[in-house]
């Protein structure tokens, strides 16, 4: 367990050579995939979906209906992984928990006044609380990107410490949130002061601002979570979240996470995808090189 | 002054764009003479996935459209096509028509467009009925549109028999993805361009040029697609039925001279409807009078 510094001794984050960038996850999406090895990848993928939902007008009803999911994903095909876990609002962390009793999907709770994080310290420390003591896995926390665009990094850093000690033993992923962020170099800088002030993963989007999860930069964060590991040895986890709606650019995305940082990180104990229309898809593309035949969502559960 | 004719690359048409085929392939088909009239697409099954997928994507609004406007744009269609006759002539030429069949085939398409525009808000009073039932009920029978209707165009013309398939599918909100006659494919990318200019919205229509006996078993299989209908198949025949069998698409083949005034008709629209029957249940004080 690592142990948060404080901002002052965090490195100085390097500048990001966004051409550079763009040219290399160009390459990462014109590798060709042998039909095995893509069979294989989707199954990764599928395993490794927080399937989410996050809207105002959830229910009980809805959250069960996607706890139920995630264990069944397609019941006509046997022998699929389940997702990694179900991603709700605080509110909701309990009937995902009772639904799920008995699976090994995980329960992980938005929090920090989720989406837009304008709200005071108390008032978020609460959530994360209320969240944890519901029973929460894991805990999605937003970062105060207003505080961090107007420099108050300390600010910043502060509070993602504060909530990780308020996280207990639940996983806390940072969302950036880095539609919002404007540059490459903002996020990359946003990323070490995340993985710095205790972050067990650090995720791009709420998915309520557009762009949300490119290759550029989840690119950008899984280089922060290199560097990290280079020097210290201790691993991050990456989700990206947000605009991953095709099997195609997830296993773009898994292609790009092995390059960067290797086996180890391909698994959804470190690597996940925030997604909630991307599940059909990947079963689309299953049951498309199981039969032979392109697939309708008519035969598939509506998300 | 001599100079070489440049021969036209024709492109596919998909959710109103037109891109080259993924694949990468060409062919060209020649007249009687054995010149190459144009550079085709030799279209891939991938392109008849991304077909499918821009028409699934088309279907809900072009479904919802009111019937008297999906009439004004077929319309449209047929006023776009007026305007193009001379280039329509002149391709059909060049596949082998003379000058007057060609031009026999150019009008008739233009006024078999017009006779479907008036159809699309007439075909629903005609086919749907008020049932007799013996229980409070209000019964009623209403046509809804079927999805995405696979469209193989008759082989041995070029306009006249893609127009009298095509255009009675999609005038009752159905989306259409549409293969091409392999030997004649000019004037239907041609009539992709008329499509494509007139306000006919884009993945509402999407034409592929190609090998029919690669691409037929792509569409006839795949899930997504609700009806298939051609002309007689063949020895194509037996393989594309068991292909369709999977999610039950309606499958419709039709021996008609396509250049009869009399190949047309209300029965090409209803085949690519669903009727639903609805028992709305009424109060009957009395049993005597009708209480809707």
């Amino acid at each position: 367990m690592k142990v948060p510094t404080s901002f002052t001794n965090i490195p100085i984050s390097p500048s990001v050579d966004k051409v550079g960038v763009e040219e290399r996850v160009a390459r990462f999406q014109s590798r060709s995939i042998k039909n095995e090895s893509k069979r294989q990848g989707l199954d990764l993928v599928l395993s490794m979906i927080d399937l989410t939902t996050l809207e105002g007008k959830d229910t009980p009803g809805k959250v069960k209906q996607m706890c139920y999911k995630a264990h069944h994903l397609h019941d006509s095909y046997p022998n699929l992984p389940t997702v990694a876990a179900v991603c709700v609002f605080p509110s909701m962390v309990k009937t995902a928990k009772t639904a799920l009793l008995g699976t090994s999907v995980k329960v992980a709770s938005v929090s920090t006044a989720f989406p837009s994080g304008q709200s005071t310290r108390a008032v978020k420390l609460a959530d994360t609380k209320f969240a944890v003591d519901e029973g929460a896995d894991e805990i999605d926390m937003v970062i105060s990107r207003g505080k961090f665009l107007a420099g108050e990094y300390n600010f910043v850093f502060d509070e993602i410490a504060a909530i990780k000690e308020a996280c207990g033993k639940a996983r806390l992923k940072v969302i950036l949130e880095t539609g919002e962020l404007c540059t490459l170099d903002s996020v990359r800088k946003a990323s070490d002061i995340a993985i710095y002030a205790g972050a067990d993963f650090i995720k791009t989007s709420t998915g309520k601002i557009q762009p949300a999860a490119t290759m550029q930069v989840t690119y950008t964060m899984l280089m922060a979570i290199k560097d990290y590991y280079d020097s210290t040895g201790i691993m991050i986890g990456m989700k990206p979240a947000g605009g991953i709606s095709t099997s195609k650019l997830a296993l773009h995305n898994l292609v790009m996470v092995k390059e960067i940082l290797g086996n180890n990180w391909l698994n959804n104990d470190w690597f996940r995808f925030g997604a909630s229309s991307l599940a059909n898809d990947v079963l689309m593309q299953i049951m498309k090189l199981e039969t032979g035949v392109y697939q309708s969502s008519d035969y598939f559960t509506i998300d | 002054m001599n100079r070489v004719e440049i021969l036209k690359t024709y492109k596919i048409y998909i959710g109103g764009a037109f891109p080259r085929t993924e694949s990468g392939r060409y062919y060209t088909p020649v007249n009687k003479t054995g010149e190459g009239i144009g550079n085709m697409c030799l279209s891939s099954r991938k392109d008849v996935r991304n077909a499918v997928t821009a028409a699934r994507k088309a279907f809900g609004s072009w479904s919802e459209r009111s019937a008297f406007n999906r009439g004004q744009i077929i319309y449209r269609i047929a006023e776009m096509l007026e305007g193009r006759k001379e280039q329509f002539i002149l391709e059909l030429q060049k596949q082998g028509s003379t000058k007057a069949e060609a031009e026999k085939e150019v009008i008739l398409a233009i006024d078999r467009i017009v006779y479907y525009a008036g159809w699309c808000d007439k075909y629903n009073q005609v086919l749907s009925a008020v049932n007799p039932v013996s229980s409070s009920h209000f019964n009623f029978t209403t046509c809804e549109s079927m999805g995405i209707v696979g469209v193989l165009a008759p082989q041995t013309t070029s306009l006249i028999g893609l127009v009298s398939l095509l255009i009675p599918a999609i005038c009752s909100g159905n989306t259409a993805v549409l293969i091409a006659s392999e030997k004649l494919p000019l004037c239907a990318i041609t009539f992709a361009e008329v499509l494509n200019s007139s306000d006919v919205p884009g993945g509402v229509v999407n034409i592929l040029t190609g090998n029919t006996e690669e691409l037929l078993p792509v569409l006839a299989s795949h899930m997504d697609v609700n009806a298939l209908i051609s002309e007689s198949l063949g020895s194509l025949e037996i393989e594309t039925a068991k292909a369709a069998v999977d999610n039950l698409k309606r499958k419709f083949t039709y021996n008609a001279d396509w250049s009869s005034e009399k190949s047309q008709g209300l029965y090409y629209i209803s085949d690519c409807l669903e009727l639903k029957t609805t028992w709305h249940p009424i109060e009957n004080i009395g049993g005597t009078t009708s209480s809707y």
